[in-house]
């Protein structure tokens, strides 16, 4: 935060398009991450026929109210189906999630054992397995024992984070100091005390950096679900949307529905995001450590 | 050990743990570890096992319309997997798509980053969450808002500019577009992120020594930050070879994305053909291909580090 821009900036800090065209580039750059949400959210309140027949970049009559009411009570409501539906898997396998591996996290990095470097590497080599390489043999196993189609054939696999077992063994190294778990054994507190009771309010950024990058990555779930899963009622909002989008063609009032359940479902979480952005990039820091 | 009188306690607790003490903690290890190992091997290792062993299985009826059961076939599916012209042209496919989009992406995550490393402190945070925010809106819906933006008459980008981003020729780097838009700020974070930990003593010491600004980036920030660039680098790599619900969301409107236009496009088409061997076998084939292109471009990278 320093004046560190300052310190009299050889000759290329003089010249006035040395210092305005980063500015013009940044602005540039910001205009283009954010026209299709501009898009989106002008298009929400548009009505089926303005959606083609006006501009796209910007308003014409304001139908917002219309098209929430259209997208909420359609077939029968299910648009909240999907998403609760969404939250349940994002929030229940992030929560899960996250307390497991910050448990593996803890036993790797503050116990000793035979194999422990082995048991590390194996689980580090996950964070490089793609997930959609997965999905298919999970389905094949899950068709074995006839659990298709059904909350834990997308809850369960999501539970398995890699990649918060990394981060919460990097974190757990630098900042849980030995001495503090030795003196709760010499209080006498047994090994799972000491971590519940103890350690854990050590590591609440860490947990939160890690809820948030698993939240994100079920929340955007959509190959293993689309191959999982066949009720309706059981889809995440990712796969709805898909469903009602790619049943547009043939409907055409679809796409305002389709438009304004995107923008329904996009906001709260953008506003999450922004909301616990230090979390983002002290995480990302992190995993940028080791590589 | 040295065993100052104030820890000596301590010490002495490390260096002899009571048997009973020693019980406990490996009592402790394995309940640490069993829930995520539980997991991890259920549907990390078991599946990666399992689709390789179904790869050497191959579908068979009696008759043509006989029930079907799994006969082994020994590598038949591998060698149809290498045959199969749309494996091949998929994986072509990804490979210039990587070739192009990785590179553009990397670059201007990295062009961002230096960019608000070296200015503007007020309006930092500004540019960087707008920069961000796509990374919060899930593909599926990012690819459906952008299939809008493509398609004339309804787009304002399709209206825009006079190209068919939908057609044979581009749909490819329409796809390229929607990535690049998703990730190029969630990179620069990570980059940026990485610089902010730098030092700032180091610059003051190469302006000293006459360097400009252009050379503390090249010479001093980038090598700085190596490690956080090989990291967006392998990730870009393995979201390439994955690339699906892109180009799955985008068929609905566009009759340039064939169902095997992707290696995993491809598998889900076999698997929703009932090709559940052939599937498990790309599958694996997928999953192996990652791995080897990762490592070897850790290793790559590695020779860059010297």
């Amino acid at each position: 935060m320093s004046a560190q821009a300052a310190p009299g900036d050889k000759p290329l800090g003089q010249s006035p398009l040395a210092s305005v065209l980063p500015v013009a580039v940044l602005f540039t750059a910001t205009a283009c991450f954010l026209l299709p949400l501009w898009y989106l959210f002008v298009a929400s309140t548009k009505s089926q026929g303005d959606l083609t027949t006006t501009a796209g970049l910007w308003f014409s009559d304001m139908q917002f109210g219309t098209n929430v009411a259209d997208t909420v009570t359609r077939d029968g409501g299910i648009f909240w189906t999907w998403l609760l539906n969404s939250l349940l898997y994002a929030v229940g396998g992030a929560a899960v999630g996250t307390v497991i591996a910050a448990m593996a996290g803890y036993a790797l990095s503050k116990y000793a054992f035979r194999g422990r470097e082995v048991v590390f590497n194996t689980i580090l080599a996950g964070v490089l397995v793609p997930a959609t390489a997965l999905a298919l043999p999970i389905f094949l196993i899950f068709a074995k024992v006839g659990m298709t189609n059904t909350y834990w054939s997308v809850l369960l696999p999501s539970l398995v984070s890699p990649f918060g077992v990394y981060l919460a063994r990097i974190y757990i190294t630098s900042s849980v100091p030995d001495a503090l778990i030795e003196a709760g054994r010499l209080d006498g507190a047994g090994e799972y005390r000491i971590f519940f009771g103890l350690v854990i309010h050590l590591l609440k950024p860490a947990l939160v950096t890690i809820f948030l990058f698993q939240f994100i990555v079920i929340w955007n779930n959509f190959f293993l679900p689309l191959i999982m899963l066949t009720d309706r009622k059981l889809f995440p909002i990712t796969l709805g949307l898909y469903t009602w989008n790619s049943q547009a063609l043939q409907d055409p009032t679809l796409a305002t529905a389709v438009l304004t359940g995107s923008l329904l479902s996009v906001v709260p979480i953008i506003i999450a995001f922004l909301m616990l952005q230090r979390f983002w990039r002290s995480g990302l820091g992190a995993g940028g450590v080791k590589g | 050990m040295s065993v100052q009188t104030a820890n000596r306690a301590t010490a002495a607790a490390t260096a002899t743990p009571s048997r009973a003490q020693r019980r406990s903690e490996r009592r402790a290890i394995i309940g640490f570890l069993a829930p995520f190992g539980t997991l991890f091997l259920l549907f990390y290792l078991l599946p990666i096992g399992y689709s390789f062993v179904r790869s050497f299985f191959v579908t068979e009826r009696d008759g043509a319309f006989g029930p079907a059961r799994d006969a082994w076939g020994g590598l038949s599916n591998y060698a149809q997997a290498i045959s199969d012209p749309a494996l091949l042209s998929s994986v072509g496919r990804v490979l210039l798509f990587g070739v192009v989009q990785v590179p553009v992406m990397l670059i201007i995550a990295m062009l961002f980053a230096l960019i608000l490393d070296s200015s503007l402190a007020r309006l930092k945070r500004f540019f960087r969450l707008s920069y961000f925010v796509p990374y919060a809106v899930p593909v599926v819906i990012g690819t459906i808002v952008w299939g809008f933006l493509f398609t004339p008459g309804l787009g304002p980008v399709a209206d825009f500019f006079p190209v068919d981003f939908l057609g044979d020729g581009w749909v490819l780097w329409s796809i390229a577009i929607i990535v690049t838009w998703t990730y190029a700020g969630y990179n620069m974070l990570i980059m940026h992120s990485n610089l902010q930990a730098i030092d700032r003593d180091i610059y003051e010491a190469a302006h000293v020594d006459g360097a400009t600004n252009w050379q503390i980036a090249l010479r001093i920030k980038i090598p700085l930050i190596r490690d956080a660039v090989i990291l967006t680098g392998v990730f870009s790599i393995i979201g390439t070879l994955q690339l699906f619900t892109e180009p799955q969301v985008l068929r609905s409107i566009s009759t340039s994305i064939s169902s095997t236009y992707t290696p995993n496009l491809l598998v889900f088409t076999a698997a929703s053909g009932n090709a559940y061997n052939y599937a498990a076998a790309l599958s694996f084939l997928l999953a192996a291909a990652t791995a080897v292109l990762s490592f070897l471009f850790l290793k790559f990278s590695e020779r860059w580090a010297q």
